[in-house]
C-alpha cells in the first residue's frame, strides 16, 4: 500500500484513505464540529417545531393560508433533520445517498399527491352529498 | 473502518489510480450496509406516504362521529414531539461518543435516547387507551381507522427501536465497540432512529397540528 495522498484530499485531515463514499448518518470531522452539527440541528429543529405550534393556535394570521404555511415548515424541518442528523450533504461522497433519497421522494410525491387528487377528484363527482356518504356507506 | 483494516480484506482503494470511481473494488461493508439500510429506510418512508395518503382521503370520514378537531391534544403532541426531538439528539451524541470507542458515554446517550423513546411511546399509548376508552377506537370510523393505523405503525417503529436499542447496549456491553460490526450495527440504528423523527414530523404537522386548526 502506498501512502500516496490523493489529489482532492484537501486540507482535511491527514488521512491516507480520503473516503470516496460515506453512509448516510456517519459523521466525519472532528469532536466539535460533530456536536457543534448536532446542536445546531436541535435548535433549528426546535425553532421550527415551536413555530410549527405557534402558527397553529395563533388567529393573526390569514386562516386559509395556515395549513400550507405548516406543510412548508414540516418540509423545512424534515431538511434540517435530514442534514444535521444524518448528515446529507451536496458533497461527492454522497452522490449515492442523494440519489437514493431523491428517487425515494419522488415515489413519496407521486403517492401523496396522487392519491389525495384522485380521492378528492372521486368524493366531489359521486352524486350525494358526503354527509350522506358518510352515514350510509363508511364505517 | 481503519486503513489497515481495509488493506486486510482487500478493499483498500489507496495506491488505486485515481481514475473515477471504474478502478476501485466495491466499498467496504462498513459503508454498503449501512448505504443499504437507507435505502431500507427510504422504502419505509414510501410506506408510509402510502398510509398519510389514505390518512388525507378519510380524514373527512367521521361517519357522524368524533372529528379530529374533538379529539386530539395539543399539549400532549407538543410533550410528545419534544421527547423525540432530545432522543434524536441524544442517539447522535451517542453515536460521537462511539465512534471515539468510548463506552462509558455511548451507553449513557443510548440510555438517555431509549428513556425519551420509552417517554414517547407511554405517552402515545395513553392517548390511544383514552381514544378507545371515550368509544374513539380503530372500529368506530373510516378516519379513525386511518389514524391508529398510521400513528400506531409509527408507534410500533418506535418499540421496535427501543428493543434494537436495548440490544445494541447489550452488545457493546458484551462485545465492546468494535469497529467491524457493533458500530456499523450502531450507525444503521441511528439512521433509523432520525427517520422516525423525520416520519413523526410530518405526523404531527398533518394529523395533529392541521386536524386541530379552527
Amino acid at each position: 500500500m502506498t501512502p500516496e495522498e490523493p489529489e482532492f484530499a484537501g486540507e482535511g485531515p491527514a488521512e491516507p484513505n480520503e473516503l470516496m463514499n460515506v453512509a448516510p448518518g456517519e459523521p466525519h470531522d472532528s469532536l466539535l464540529s460533530e456536536v457543534a452539527s448536532y446542536v445546531v440541528g436541535l435548535a433549528l429543529a426546535v425553532l421550527l417545531t415551536a413555530v410549527s405550534f405557534w402558527v397553529a393556535s395563533t388567529s393573526t394570521l390569514w386562516g386559509p393560508g395556515v395549513a400550507v404555511g405548516l406543510v412548508v415548515l414540516a418540509i423545512a424541518q424534515m431538511g434540517v433533520h435530514l442534514v444535521f442528523f444524518l448528515h446529507i450533504t451536496s458533497g461527492p461522497d454522497n452522490t449515492n445517498n442523494v440519489l437514493a433519497l431523491a428517487f425515494g421522494m419522488i415515489i413519496v410525491f407521486l403517492v401523496m399527491i396522487g392519491t389525495i387528487w384522485i380521492m378528492a377528484h372521486l368524493a366531489a363527482n359521486m352524486g350525494p352529498p358526503p354527509e350522506l356518504t358518510n352515514l350510509h356507506l363508511q364505517h | 473502518m481503519s486503513a489497515t483494516e481495509a488493506a486486510a480484506i482487500g478493499l483498500t482503494h489507496a495506491g488505486s489510480e485515481n481514475t473515477g470511481l471504474g478502478h476501485r473494488g466495491p466499498e467496504s461493508k462498513s459503508i454498503v450496509v449501512p448505504y443499504g439500510f437507507w435505502l431500507f429506510v427510504l422504502s419505509d418512508i414510501i410506506l408510509f406516504s402510502a398510509l398519510f395518503a389514505t390518512y388525507a382521503s378519510l380524514v373527512h370520514a367521521t361517519d357522524g362521529g368524533p372529528t379530529s378537531n374533538e379529539l386530539f391534544d395539543r399539549t400532549l403532541v407538543a410533550v410528545e414531539t419534544g421527547a423525540l426531538l432530545l432522543s434524536t439528539f441524544t442517539c447522535g451524541l451517542a453515536m460521537i461518543a462511539a465512534k471515539r470507542a468510548n463506552m462509558l458515554w455511548t451507553q449513557v446517550w443510548l440510555l438517555v435516547t431509549g428513556l425519551f423513546g420509552f417517554v414517547f411511546l407511554v405517552i402515545e399509548i395513553t392517548e390511544f387507551a383514552i381514544l378507545i376508552g371515550e368509544g374513539a377506537g380503530p372500529h368506530r370510523s373510516a378516519f379513525l381507522s386511518a389514524f391508529f393505523t398510521l400513528v400506531g405503525c409509527h408507534g410500533a417503529h418506535v418499540t421496535a427501536g427501543l428493543l434494537w436499542i436495548g440490544t445494541m447496549m447489550a452488545q457493546i456491553w458484551t462485545k465492546g465497540l468494535q469497529p467491524s460490526f457493533v458500530q456499523r450495527r450502531l450507525l444503521c440504528l441511528s439512521i433509523f432512529w432520525h427517520a422516525l423523527d423525520i416520519i413523526w414530523v410530518a405526523i404531527f404537522t398533518i394529523v395533529y397540528l392541521i386536524g386541530t386548526l379552527p
